[in-house]
C-alpha cells in the first residue's frame, strides 16, 4: 500500500477531527444504550421469571396462555415488534417513544425466552426433590424457593447470560425509530459530516460495552458448570 | 393391638388405567417395625406413598397419630412433619451441606432458630454417626453416608412414624450394614417403622410383622419366621424362594 493510499484510508475510517467532533454525541449514545440495556435486563428476565413461576403452578389455561405468549415472542423478529409498537400503537391512541418501544419490544422478547430457561431449569431438577422437601412439610412455595430454584438457577445462568447478550445488543435496532443510542447517534454524525469514522467509534463503543459481558459469561459459564 | 398410630383402611389407588392399590388394610401399632415385602409392581411403594400423601389415594381412609390425612381440612404440611420419610435415592438437596439439609426443614417448618435448628441438626448427623461430614456436601459424600444423613434429616423432626422406601437398593453392597445399622438403632430406640425392602436379613432379626403383597392388596402377613419359613400361600412361598435363591 503507498503512503498516500494509507492516508485517504485513515482520514476516511480514522479521521481524527470528525473523531473529536462527534465524541460527545458518541458518548451520549453509548449512556442512552446502557440506560436502554439495563431496563431491558431488568424489567425482561424479572418477566420472565414470575411467568415461569406461574406456569410451575400447573394452572392449565394459564399455562396455554404463557405458552401462546411466549412462543409467539420467540417466532417475531425482534424489529417487527419494535416496528408494531412504535408505528401500530398510535393509531389505538397510544403513542410510546421510540425509547419505549424499544425497551418493551426487547423486553418482551428477554421475557419470553427467559421464560422457557427459567422453566427448563425448574423442570430439570429431580421429582424426588420436591418430594423429599414435601416430606418434610415444607409447602409447595418453600420447597420452589428453598430446594428447587437454587438448582434451577445454576442450570440456567450460562443459557440466559448468552440469550441476555444477544436481546440487548437489539437496542442497536432502536435506531429505526430514531432511538439516540450508539448506532443512531453514530450514523446521524456519518450523514453530517459525510465520513465514516463515527460508525467506527460505535463499533468501538459497543466492543468496549458488550465485550466485558462476553468474557464475564464465558466465566460465568465455566463457574457455574454443574458439579456433582 | 392398641389404638393403631397408622390406620389406613380400603386404600385404592388408580394411575389412570392401572388399578395399583385394591382396597388395603394397613394397622401399624406404636413402636412395631412393620416389613413390606413383594414383587416389584405390586403396589408396595405406592402404599407407603399414600400414607403421607405424596401419592393421592383415590378410595380409603389414612389415619395416622389421630390425623385424618385425607381430609381437605388437615394442614397436610403439618402432618407431613409427624411421617419421616427415607427415599431409595436419598434425595438430598445437593445444593446444601448436609447440616442445612437437615435443618431446612427445622426452620422453615418448625419454625426453630437458626441457632437451635444448628445444634438440633448437629444432634441427629450425630445420631447417624456423620457429627463430623455435616459441612460437607451430598457430592463429597458416599451413598451409604447420603442416606444416612437423609435420615437424619427425617428424624430431626421428631416424627411419630418412619417410612423406608427401599432405602438401600440404590447402595452397593458394602455400604448397606451402616444404614442398616442406623435403622436398627432407630427401632431400639422405640421408633415406629414402616419399611419396603428386600433385605430379609434384616427382617428376620428386626421386624415385628411382615407383609406380603402382590398385584395391588395385601396376600398376607405375620411374625418374620411365619412368613419366611412357612407362608400359607403358594405365591407368598413363591416369591421368598426367589428372593433367597440369590
Amino acid at each position: 500500500m503507498t503512503g498516500s493510499a494509507w492516508k485517504r484510508f485513515t482520514e476516511t475510517f480514522f479521521n481524527t477531527k470528525v473523531m473529536l467532533t462527534y465524541l460527545p454525541d458518541i458518548l451520549s449514545g453509548v449512556v442512552v444504550t446502557i440506560e436502554l440495556a439495563l431496563l431491558i435486563v431488568v424489567t425482561g428476565i424479572a418477566a420472565g421469571l414470575a411467568l415461569a413461576l406461574l406456569r410451575s403452578l400447573a394452572i392449565r389455561p394459564i399455562n396455554w396462555l404463557i405458552i401462546f405468549i411466549v412462543d409467539m415472542f420467540r417466532s417475531l423478529p425482534p424489529l417487527v415488534v419494535i416496528v408494531l409498537i412504535y408505528f401500530g400503537l398510535p393509531s389505538v391512541n397510544i403513542s410510546p417513544s421510540g425509547f419505549v418501544s424499544t425497551w418493551l419490544s426487547l423486553a418482551f422478547v428477554l421475557m419470553a425466552f427467559s421464560e422457557e430457561i427459567f422453566w427448563a431449569g425448574i423442570t430439570s431438577v429431580a421429582k424426588g426433590q420436591w418430594e423429599a422437601a414435601r416430606s418434610t412439610g415444607l409447602s409447595f412455595g418453600q420447597t420452589l424457593v428453598n430446594v428447587v430454584l437454587p438448582q434451577a438457577f445454576r442450570l440456567t445462568i450460562p443459557p440466559l447470560t448468552n440469550r441476555t447478550i444477544a436481546i440487548t445488543k437489539g437496542t442497536a435496532l432502536g435506531t429505526v425509530v430514531a432511538v439516540t443510542e450508539i448506532l443512531g447517534q453514530a450514523s446521524s454524525a456519518m450523514s453530517n459530516s459525510y465520513n465514516p469514522s463515527p460508525l467506527m467509534m460505535g463499533a468501538a463503543a459497543y466492543l468496549v460495552l458488550f465485550l466485558p459481558v462476553v468474557v464475564a459469561a464465558r466465566f460465568i459459564e465455566t463457574r457455574f458448570a454443574w458439579k456433582r | 393391638m392398641t389404638a393403631p398410630i397408622v390406620d389406613a383402611r380400603g386404600v385404592h389407588k388408580h394411575f389412570g388405567a392401572l388399578h395399583v392399590l385394591k382396597g388395603v388394610d394397613l394397622r401399624v401399632a406404636e413402636r412395631e417395625l412393620v416389613f413390606v415385602i413383594g414383587p416389584s409392581g405390586s403396589g408396595k411403594s405406592t402404599l407407603l406413598r399414600c400414607l403421607n400423601r405424596l401419592e393421592e389415594p383415590s378410595a380409603g381412609s389414612i389415619v395416622v397419630d389421630g390425623i385424618d390425612m385425607l381430609d381437605p381440612r388437615t394442614d397436610i404440611n403439618h402432618a407431613r412433619q409427624r411421617i419421616g420419610m427415607v427415599f431409595q435415592s436419598f434425595n438430598l438437596y445437593p445444593h446444601m451441606t448436609a447440616l442445612g439439609n437437615v435443618t431446612l426443614a427445622l426452620r422453615k417448618v418448625a419454625g426453630k432458630s437458626r441457632a437451635k435448628a444448628d445444634s438440633l441438626a448437629q444432634a441427629a448427623l450425630e445420631r447417624v454417626g456423620l457429627g463430623d461430614r455435616a459441612g460437607h456436601t451430598p457430592g463429597q459424600l458416599s451413598g451409604g453416608q447420603q442416606q444416612r444423613v437423609a435420615i437424619a434429616r427425617a428424624i430431626a423432626l421428631e416424627p411419630r412414624v418412619m417410612l423406608f422406601d427401599e432405602p438401600t437398593s440404590a447402595l452397593d453392597p458394602e455400604l448397606v450394614g451402616s444404614v442398616l445399622e442406623v435403622m436398627r438403632s432407630l427401632r431400639e430406640s422405640g421408633m415406629t417403622m414402616i419399611v419396603v425392602s428386600h433385605e430379609m436379613g434384616f427382617a428376620r432379626n428386626a421386624a415385628d410383622r411382615v407383609v406380603f403383597m402382590d398385584e395391588g392388596a395385601i396376600v398376607e402377613e405375620g411374625p418374620p419366621a411365619k412368613i419366611f419359613e412357612n407362608p400359607a400361600h403358594e405365591r407368598t412361598r413363591a416369591f421368598i424362594g426367589q428372593i433367597q435363591r440369590h
